[in-house]
């Protein structure tokens, strides 16, 4: 079953304009659904009241992973299963097994990290992710506003609420979302 | 919010707006490839052929028909190996490095000089494959058990470590290169007039959008991308000089070669970097992007790094006398006044003298004298591996097993391969994705822009914005 969703779509023209409207617009208790941006601008996540990503901590983790599972190996190998006498030497000769170590645990947090990230923003061949204004990945800037959630706003007042914030142009887009 | 520094030249010129910048880089993308580029591809697939069919006849007959004898095990196989990996750490140093040094010059160039980064890889390895003399064979070097028993790899050899190294770097270097060439693909994904490449660049694109939300995450794994990349790139240099440096021949039993490695390959790098960028910014009118300060900032880079390699050289040679150790000090003799002494003046010339030239403003802003210096130093850096190389095996410690290395057809064949390969797939890159950042350079181009006209002005109107674009 689908069903047809209308946003209001405000395009602005500059990144300082468009952080001083979601400022005013928040202020005035218009619900911002997300900002679309052709280039990362500083200031937004505040702005909009993003959380910072907690990506770091994940990559962090999958990095340990990848200590354990190099260690492991290594120890599992050429201590226990495989022992090797070489010139009589410890067969757990630790600062020789720092590199593989240290490059397992850049590959598994490099991959992981990577990994979550496209989960979590549901990136991936195939996906298709609402673009609701194209000109938002070359020169403009868009605030997208779900009506339903602003019910206390009429069209025509959030319109001009956007209007009055800077942006250039406020559009309608009907969505067809599938359920 | 425009801050125009008086001290610092601008990044971009020609009074770009965000618009001029998605125009000027997709325009060789959308557009039909030029005669140049159909040219330059032809006669790199050429050499590519030819490339192959030497690869495919050393594979069948085996290293035989190399120049190897009975002392040079090793020649210009692992000499062309540590080159290319070297020639790679440049896109890393600048994609990862400079990105945690903050500096802006680095997005005009850090798009290409990661591509370069992974073909270069891939050369290296195809070096890697093929002095194995058994290709086909190559996954003995994963620690996979095998069939007749608990036979594991020797985790003591810094040959693993190499595998471990290389493989991490090539698979990090393409994750890197790929989230960032995301946002552009469907910068190029929203502009395609034509289906078919609405749909490839779709799929390319991930479905990326530009949502806020999604921008936070994508800077929060750039950055540790970027710093898990900073260490990963010094460490597989350091473990290709383990490779020499933990045996124990003489001249290549060295403690100093880590750090005297990396200095080599960055300094390389950013001389590949330079040769590829000034041809790709004239073919493809870049200029207004990749701008004198951009090549005056990589040559000082080589200056450095070139000086660094000078000062290794030199105490390389002071260690030798001053260890007392007899063949290590013969084998330093060997190499300035041998067989060999004219790769070893080859290589101080290039690599030591000629980056001196840098120190005077006019060459490091001269496009001209910058390329001819920027192949000069990759000439000396093959040399400089060469002479580490052969000519430390080519008289060992028993005077009549002393012999001379000459490269047949094929090492000259096997090493033409690599460029085809290369080249081949450096003209693909420039032709089907974009060469240079937009999404970053839009980013800097309020704060490093010139301030002619445009977006570079700041807080512009909506009024001033719309004539810009229209003009």
């Amino acid at each position: 079953m689908s069903e047809v969703k209308s946003y209001l779509v405000g395009v602005f023209d500059d990144d300082d304009v468009l952080l001083g409207a979601i400022k005013t617009l928040r202020e005035k208790g218009a619900k911002i659904l997300e900002a679309f941006t052709p280039f990362p601008v500083h200031g937004i996540d505040p702005a909009l009241g993003i959380k910072r990503s907690r990506l770091p901590q994940a990559a962090f983790i999958f990095g340990a992973t990848g200590t354990t599972c190099a260690l492991t190996l290594q120890i599992a190998t050429l201590g226990f299963d495989w022992p090797m006498n070489i010139g009589g030497k410890p067969n757990l000769a630790f600062p020789a097994f720092i590199p593989v170590s240290f490059e397992l645990t850049v590959l598994f947090a490099a991959l992981g990290m990577v990994g979550t990230f496209l989960l979590a923003s549901g990136l991936g061949p195939g996906s298709q992710k609402t673009v609701f204004d194209p000109r938002s990945s070359d020169d403009k800037f868009i605030l997208v506003f779900d009506l339903d959630k602003n019910s206390q706003f009429t069209t025509e007042q959030l319109t001009q609420m956007i209007k009055e914030s800077g942006a250039s142009e406020v559009n309608i887009k009907d969505i067809v979302e599938k359920h | 919010m425009n801050v125009t520094s008086s001290v610092r030249e601008p990044l971009i010129n020609g009074g770009k707006t965000w618009a001029d910048i998605t125009n000027d880089i997709c325009r060789q993308v959308e557009g039909k490839p030029s005669k140049s580029w159909i040219i330059a591809f032809t006669i790199s697939f050429l050499l590519l052929g030819v490339g192959v069919f030497c690869v495919m006849y050393t594979w069948i007959v085996g290293i035989g028909v190399w120049g190897l004898n009975k002392t040079v095990g090793w020649a210009w196989d692992i000499t062309n190996f540590v080159w290319w990996v070297g020639i790679g750490h440049a896109g890393t140093l600048i994609s990862a490095i400079l990105l945690l040094f903050r500096q802006k010059w680095r997005t005009s160039i850090n798009r290409a000089a990661e591509a370069m980064t992974i073909f270069a890889v891939l050369c290296a390895a195809s070096f890697i494959l093929l002095h194995m003399g058994r290709p086909w064979l190559g996954h003995w070097a994963l620690p996979l058990g095998n069939t007749y028993g608990s036979l594991w790899v020797n985790f003591y050899s810094p040959l693993v470590w190499d595998v471990f190294a290389i493989s991490t770097y090539l698979t990090v270097s393409v994750v890197f290169w790929y989230i960032g060439l995301i946002p552009d693909l469907a910068t190029i994904r929203d502009r395609a007039t034509n289906k078919v490449s609405r749909l490839i660049y779709g799929i390319m694109a991930f479905g990326w959008n530009g949502a806020a939300k999604d921008w936070s995450r994508f800077e929060a794994v750039s950055l540790v991308l970027a710093g898990l990349s900073t260490p990963l790139v010094l460490s597989v240099h350091t473990i290709v000089s383990f490779d020499f440096a933990t045996s124990v021949v003489p001249g290549w039993h060295t403690t100093i070669f880590p750090p005297y490695f990396v200095a080599g390959a960055i300094f390389s790098g950013f001389a590949m970097v330079l040769t590829l960028m000034l041809i790709t910014r004239k073919v493809f009118k870049l200029e207004d992007y990749i701008t004198l300060a951009h090549v005056e900032s990589m040559n000082k880079v080589i200056t450095l790094t070139g000086s660094i390699v000078g000062v290794a050289y030199i105490t390389e040679f002071f260690i030798a006398w001053y260890s007392g150790v007899e063949y290590e000090g013969y084998a330093f003799i060997n190499r300035a006044t041998g067989p060999y002494w004219w790769s070893y003046w080859a290589m101080m010339t290039c690599n030591v003298v000629s980056p001196q030239l840098f120190w005077f403003r006019s060459v490091r802003r001269s496009i001209l004298a910058t390329f001819i210096l920027s192949i000069i130093v990759n000439i000396g850096m093959w040399f400089e591996r060469f002479v580490i190389i052969v000519t430390s095996l080519h008289r060992d410690y028993v005077p009549s097993s002393w012999a001379y290395f000459s490269p047949t057809w094929f090492d000259i064949g096997d090493y033409a391969n690599s460029f085809g390969l290369f080249f081949t797939l450096f003209l693909l890159f420039s032709k089907f994705l974009p060469v240079i950042n937009m999404a970053e350079v839009k980013a800097i181009l309020k704060s490093a822009g010139d301030t002619q006209t445009g977006q570079g002005k700041g807080q512009s109107t909506v009024s001033s914005d719309k004539s810009v674009s229209s003009h």
